[in-house]
């Protein structure tokens, strides 16, 4: 049987009530320091070096400072000049630099010869890559090539990617693992205001009087940031409500906790858009002035199967044809569906209704992890635009993410098949402008998007796709229905380079395995939730023949005959591939910071325009791309108006029935960052959270006699997997419920999940399918 | 299980007396910052009685000028 899972679960609340109290103590003393705690581990008399990053872990983006003493990191604290954290970490960013020295670091490039891996040298390794893609680019097409990369890859590294795919090779086939996680985000913002990424920043925290939480465990998934919440409650009193299917830490703290059945937030957030304009709480003069209203098209399907495509066909209507179709959307009759009272409907409605109180709405993968949820992102956007609570201090519509640079790389460089740096391959003028920034002829690049990331799985299960360079991330552990696409990668005839730190299943996969370099091993940026890029330099030397995956792209390009487009020089390559960046953002809407500012202070959001920030997007009080003469100017579209979507409540792809009767949903820890392939190398964070176990609740535990520890056999249609119980610890679903954190790469809940996805952004729904539960 | 931390303002000059007393009791953890007179305090007791009593406890100091509660928590004891 196993231990209790959360033996050392109290060692981390209580660093959680500390880092609340520094926090706290950071605003009320700007430049506080609290060196027992922040110093903690230094040896005595080390005489560091001290030098500034942004952390490597999750999206909040907080700025370390990294101790180095003989060509070795040994110390990280909070950077007390960070507007992000003020000095303060989490628990995996204070451990962040142990990352980089687990026993089993990839020092040496390994290929496969009869079925066992052989070192080589990176010069062969790397030989062996270019001559690879070469010849499947001959026998099978330039299509039959692909790269599948990560939130986690710096600017640089997305930026060659995509140069070499796109404008150099001349595949679509760019994907990284932010379509799994941030993909709805961005489908959300372009639908509603036509441009990607939050409108506000972290200070809105700062002014907000009401938190709303959309599925959003920010207690765990984002401390930092919870603890700048808590921080204000205690100041200002502020409200935080937890909306959610599952009550965790964050449930806990906040001030209120509302349940909803899986898949009806759709539902719960049309009913307070019913309250608010049927109680007159709508900001009339808002909508007027600076919204239009739309529908697109329903019964979208799921994505189950291959080769699936929709596009959605938008259509304006009135806000007349709009209020009708919320009649059905009542709190009366929405109650019965989502499982949430009237009166909590009413009370979340209310918040939002109050024309004296500021609404900050967070989420991160509850909405964005959802088979309709671009849906509800629409939805969430509806509910700040009809109160016009948006694009100003305290009032902040703010989609979260889980990776350092999703945004930075992925949705700024735009690493995804159908973006370019600057705009989307479907466009000329686009394709024009990048390929004169990459010296290729405009006829390289494809017109057509051609893979998202699971129907890129498939199209390498199916042999249409024959190499895949994976680079920083772990899809053996994160795709959904994962054995499909594992076994897809063992077919015959099929070439998989993956570039890592370290062994993961992943590599298990690999022909060819590259050495990367970790984070301040090399040089980068990481572009954060904020729209903030912050810089980073090389602090220490890489393990062995370790290289960057900017430097092995450039290595591989130069090989294939780019070197014209591959020009940079190995001493400047950074700043010369982050200045030639910069020329797709050059204008008042995106324009990024010079390098000199990234290195002299604690990064920059953009846009950086005459030597400033702009904090908040589309008001223009403080956004210099606004032009259209009024106070708000949403110009993402063409008419400089944001839409309100008529979106409706759909079921997800597969619901419990009587074979199947639980939800399974899936998610994370605090002490894990992902898929762990870093932090279960780091001893303190493996031993409090040694493996992965499923969540029940009490009544459904006490029903099948299960306790904390028993062994449970979780059963759905795409297979089988055992994990041991844990009954009222750190999370409780509701009834019929059950939640499995997917970082254990000994047992693999994916494998048990389902691949639907939202058909508009293509991101699959890691929270929702049909499982049966049984006692081992 | 409650665990909870607080801001503690020292009277006058107490700073570092008191940063003493309190790592002397039963049940706290603490944190004086560097260069500001206020310390971080973490209390951790095994029930709501033991939690009542340590802040009647906290309450006596008279070195303690302000004490404000950040957060709260109250954990399952398996756990």
């Amino acid at each position: 049987m196993y231990q209790s899972v959360h033996t050392n679960r109290r060692d981390f609340i209580k660093k959680m009530a500390m880092l609340s109290a520094m926090t706290a103590a950071a605003s009320m003393f700007p430049g506080i320091i609290f060196a027992k705690e922040q110093e903690k581990g230094i040896p005595a008399g080390a005489n560091l070096d001290w030098k500034k990053a942004p952390c490597r872990f999750c999206g909040v983006g907080c700025g370390v400072l990294i101790g180095t003493e003989n060509g070795k990191a040994i110390a990280v604290k909070g950077d007390p000049k960070s507007p992000v954290n003020k000095g303060l970490c989490c628990v995996k960013g204070y451990h962040s630099i142990m990352a980089m020295y687990g026993k089993d670091r990839l020092t040496k490039p390994l290929v496969k010869k009869n079925g066992r891996y052989v070192q080589t040298s990176m010069k062969e390794a790397l030989d062996l890559v270019a001559s690879k893609m070469q010849e499947t680019i001959k026998d099978h097409g330039k299509d039959a090539v692909s790269i599948y990369g990560s939130g986690q890859w710096t600017i640089p590294d997305g930026y060659v990617a995509s140069k070499l795919f796109k404008g150099c090779i001349g595949t679509n086939n760019v994907e990284a693992n932010a379509r799994l996680c941030m993909a709805t985000a961005v489908t959300g913002f372009l639908t509603s205001f036509g441009l990607d990424e939050p409108m506000g920043c972290y200070e809105d925290i700062d002014h907000a009087d009401t938190f709303v939480l959309w599925g959003n465990n920010m207690a765990e998934m984002h401390p930092v940031l919870f603890s700048r919440l808590l921080d204000q409650r205690l100041k200002r009193g502020v409200k935080i409500i937890d909306f959610a299917t599952r009550t965790t830490r964050t449930s806990m703290a906040a001030d209120k906790s509302i349940i909803f059945n899986p898949q009806t937030d759709l539902a719960v957030a049309n009913a307070i858009c019913y309250e608010i304009i049927n109680n007159g709480w709508m900001n009339k003069a808002f909508v007027e002035e600076h919204c239009n209203f739309s529908k697109g098209l329903t019964n979208m399907g799921y994505g189950l199967e291959d080769n699936y495509k929709f596009t959605d066909k938008p259509e304006s209507i009135s806000f007349e044809d709009y209020k009708a179709f919320l009649e059905d959307y009542t709190p009366e009759k929405v109650s019965k569906l989502t499982g949430v009272s009237v009166k909590d409907i009413k009370y979340l409605a209310a918040h939002f209704g109050n024309p004296n109180k500021k609404v900050m709405s967070f989420w991160c993968m509850g909405m964005n992890q959802h088979s309709r949820g671009t849906w509800v992102n629409n939805l969430v956007y509806n509910i700040h635009l009809l109160t016009g609570k948006i694009s100003s201090p305290g009032n902040s519509p703010f989609s979260l993410t889980g990776q350092p640079s999703a945004c930075g790389t992925v949705r700024e460089v735009g690493t995804l098949t159908h973006k370019l740096p600057h705009g989307v391959v479907m466009n000329k003028e686009h394709r024009e402008f990048a390929a004169k920034i990459w010296d290729v002829p405009v006829e390289n690049i494809p017109s057509k998007p051609t893979y998202h990331t699971v129907e890129m799985f498939r199209a390498l299960d199916r042999g249409d796709i024959r190499f895949m360079w994976i680079q920083v991330t772990n899809p053996m552990v994160t795709m959904p229905k994962l054995k499909r696409y594992r076994d897809g990668a063992k077919k015959e005839g099929r070439f998989i380079v993956v570039s890592d730190i370290y062994p993961t299943p992943t590599t298990d996969i690999a022909d060819v395995i590259l050495p990367s370099a970790m984070w301040v091993e090399r040089e980068g940026m990481y572009g954060n939730s904020e729209r903030r890029t912050q810089y980073f330099e090389q602090m220490v030397e890489p393990p062995g023949e370790a290289m960057s995956d900017t430097m092995q792209l450039i290595e591989v390009a130069k090989r294939m005959g780019y070197e014209k487009q591959f020009y940079y020089k190995d001493e400047t390559h950074i700043e010369e591939i982050y200045t030639e960046y910069r020329r797709h953002h050059d204008n008042k809407k995106h324009n990024m910071a010079p390098l000199e500012v990234l290195k002299s202070q604690s990064g920059a959001m953009w846009p950086y325009v005459d030597g400033k920030e702009t904090k908040w997007r589309f008001n223009a009080k403080y956004d210099p791309a606004c032009s259209n003469g009024k106070d708000f100017h949403f110009y993402g579209k063409k008419d400089g108006k944001a839409i309100i979507w008529q979106r409706p409540y759909e079921p997800a792809a597969e619901e419990p029935d009587t074979e199947f009767p639980y939800w399974l949903g899936t998610g994370r820890v605090v002490e894990h960052w992902h898929t762990g392939s870093m932090t279960r190398r780091i001893p303190v964070l493996h031993q409090a959270m040694p493996h992965a176990y499923v969540e029940l609740h009490p009544d459904d535990a006490k029903r099948m006699q299960i306790r904390t520890g028993d062994n449970v056999k979780l059963t759905t249609r795409r297979g089988e997997i055992t994990l041991p119980a844990s009954v009222n610890e750190r999370g409780v679903p509701a009834p019929m419920q059950v939640f499995v954190p997917f970082f254990d790469e000994n047992m693999l809940i994916n494998d048990i999940t389902l691949d639907s996805f939202c058909p508009i952004s293509k991101e699959p729904d890691y929270k929702k399918c049909a499982v049966k539960v049984e006692k081992a | 299980m409650p665990i909870k931390s607080y801001l503690v303002h020292p009277s006058e000059g107490k700073k570092d007396q008191l940063a003493q007393k309190l790592s002397n009791m039963e049940h706290c953890e603490v944190l004086p910052a560097e260069n500001e007179e206020v310390l971080i305090l973490v209390t951790e007791t095994n029930s709501k009685q033991e939690e009542e009593i340590l802040k009647e406890n906290l309450e006596q100091i008279s070195d303690i000028k302000l004490m404000a509660m950040v957060s709260g928590f109250d954990t399952p004891k398996n756990t």
